[in-house]
């Protein structure tokens, strides 16, 4: 063993009194009301839990349904669709408009960038009820810019139709994610070891090939993050549904988070939503874990 | 000739996406456009088929709906353990909404600050045992969907007795660990040896913090408080849960009340989506550049 801390026991004490004294404060926040709640819906999601009555324990049996539970599977493959689809579309969305936009000039990129980002920052209530409106059947601008331009035969029911409920919702929540990856594509970008650029130019490599050879192995990790916080923003899409579809028509576009808020605050099944709960959870920790095993490996 | 020719394709390339991209950005800005105009258009400039691009007349009729549907003491103060309260003048239940709002973000901001300084100056600095525990558990919380915790937070707030009460959606976010992720990646550049020359000084832990550390990671806690504070006005899902009673909505969960009972009168409902909206997007464009950096600082080494 290599005795790696040279630093003296009192040394240790006075650091360790100090750093916890530091701690404090922001501890007895996150114990309190991230940590203690976590662990809560763990012990939870073992018992028949609901108001105005005592838990009782019933083992594995909220997990068991869950996947005899029709609504369910079909709110996981709802998830799943949306996360598939939105996720590849968010990144490849930001990178190409990042690539275009983070050499021009200083105040045309940041404008862009900003205007990107509104969607965001407007609120995913104030977002919501517009979309609400330009969908409409018959206010909407979409059937109207629809029907006019002859791109439809008749008014579509947009949020009102299994066909296309779906679809909607995934297009609303791209609008509303693709900003924070262009801010972070951008400045990556700008980071890029421009000698390495300039060095393969020399050499006679094209545009094309200065981006994917040099530029995108560097801005690897912010891919990675970009990755990771867009897979996580997807599934928990939760204003969308709750406030557009509120999961119907005919659960067509049900997704878990609305689920386990359902099952809780509808149907006052805690411990059923607790073990959703527990399940994305762990669905989430195991495709976050993955990203990370394919960029270290690619 | 041939880089010419490359040279040419690059540039049209590059013309055609600026182009491109300028048309996604005003798809992007139309709806905020429209929540804007819309508040401002007539019930029958709403209610036709035909959409008015530009409103062909401006009222102020939906802002009057808005504001006289419901009314709130502007605000009430409980003195802890007694019985007496100050509330404040009725007005309209939208101002009551924008303040409660507005008081949430602030506290969450400066909490979130204080504690996130301290914590993240504690870990990126001192040699504490459990350190990386505590880190590890900072950075798993962090990969967690925050809803996943609603249902049990929601149970420990009623039996706190905070259930309904703004705090319930404060405490919280002051909980959620990014901040104090974020605070150690800015803490992480404070020099060693400033610390060091500060204890030879003679100043004590809480000194050394105040005076060396603290000017230093100044522009991060600039970023995390915009952050905190944009965040917590747009969290929406947490307010749903925790607020029920009308003095206790914010603005966003007003308008979402205000959409499930009026479906149709987007006039109505665009005037509160503006009055959600406009705050906040100012406040983005005044510290716009502190926030960007927060997220990228959040990024580095995520």
């Amino acid at each position: 063993m290599k005795k790696k801390n040279p630093m003296s026991r009192a040394l240790v004490r006075r650091e360790t009194i100090a750093g916890y004294a530091f701690m404090v404060p922001s501890l007895i926040f996150f114990l309190g009301f991230v940590i203690y709640p976590m662990i809560q819906c763990i012990i939870t999601s073992f018992f028949d839990s609901t108001m105005n009555r005592d838990d009782i324990f019933i083992g594995f049996a909220n997990y068991a349904e869950l996947f005899q539970d029709s609504v369910f599977l079909g709110a996981l493959k709802n998830t799943v669709i949306i996360v598939v689809v939105s996720v590849p579309l968010t990144c490849i969305f930001s990178l190409w408009v990042s690539s275009v936009i983070y050499d021009l000039k200083g105040p045309v990129c940041s404008a862009f960038r900003c205007i990107f980002y509104l969607p965001v920052v407007t609120g995913s209530v104030a977002v919501t009820v517009v979309w609400k409106w330009m969908f409409n059947n018959y206010y909407g601008i979409f059937n109207y810019v629809g029907t006019n331009t002859g791109l439809l035969k008749q008014n579509i029911n947009w949020l009102g139709d299994e066909k296309f409920a779906l679809g909607c919702i995934i297009l609303i929540l791209l609008t509303t994610s693709v900003g924070q990856p262009i801010v972070l594509y951008v400045s990556a970008l700008n980071n890029v070891d421009q000698s390495l650029v300039e060095a393969a130019q020399v050499d006679g490599a094209t545009k094309m090939q200065c981006f994917w050879k040099i530029k995108w192995p560097q801005i690897m990790p912010t891919t990675l993050y970009i990755l990771v916080i867009t897979t996580i923003n997807s599934f928990q899409c939760f204003a969308l549904i709750q406030l557009l579809t509120s999961g119907g028509p005919n659960h067509s576009t049900d997704t878990i988070m609305y689920y386990i808020y359902y099952n809780a605050f509808k149907l006052y099944r805690y411990g059923y939503g607790n073990a959703m709960g527990v399940i994305l959870a762990i669905i989430i920790a195991v495709l976050s874990a993955v990203q990370f095993k394919m960029a270290k490996t690619d | 000739m041939k880089s010419n020719t490359n040279v040419n394709r690059s540039t049209v390339y590059k013309v055609i996406s600026v182009v491109a991209i300028g048309i996604f950005a005003f798809l992007f800005a139309f709806p905020l456009y429209w929540i804007i105009t819309g508040s401002f258009k007539t019930a029958t400039a709403i209610n036709s088929p035909t959409p008015q691009w530009w409103p062909s007349e401006w009222v102020m009729d939906n802002y009057q709906k808005l504001f006289s549907r419901q009314v709130a003491p502007l605000w009430e103060i409980h003195i802890p353990f007694a019985e007496t309260s100050f509330a404040g003048p009725e007005v309209p239940a939208a101002l009551r909404w924008l303040l409660n709002t507005v008081f949430m973000g602030v506290v969450s901001m400066i909490l979130t600050c204080i504690t996130a300084a301290m914590a993240g100056y504690a870990l990126a600095k001192k040699r504490f045992i459990g350190r990386t525990i505590v880190f590890s558990a900072i950075v798993c919380a962090m990969a967690l969907p925050k809803q996943v915790i609603l249902i049990p937070l929601l149970r420990e707030m009623s039996s706190l007795q905070l259930y309904n009460t703004i705090w319930a959606v404060i405490f919280p976010i002051v909980g959620w660990p990014f901040g104090v992720f974020l605070m150690k990646q800015f803490a992480e550049g404070i020099p060693g040896e400033m610390m060091e020359a500060a204890r030879i000084d003679g100043a004590g832990e809480w000194k050394t913090f105040y005076t060396i550390a603290l000017p230093l990671i100044k522009p991060g806690i600039g970023a995390l408080a915009i952050f905190t504070f944009i965040n917590s006005w747009n969290d929406y899902f947490m307010q749903l849960i925790m607020l029920s009673s009308t003095e206790t909505l914010t603005i966003s969960l007003g308008i979402a009340k205000l959409q499930a009972e009026n479906a149709t009168d987007f006039g109505l409902i665009m005037a509160g989506a503006s009055l959600a909206a406009i705050p906040i997007i100012i406040i983005f464009l005044i510290f716009q550049k502190y926030f960007t950096k927060g997220i990228t600082m959040g990024a580095v080494k995520g």
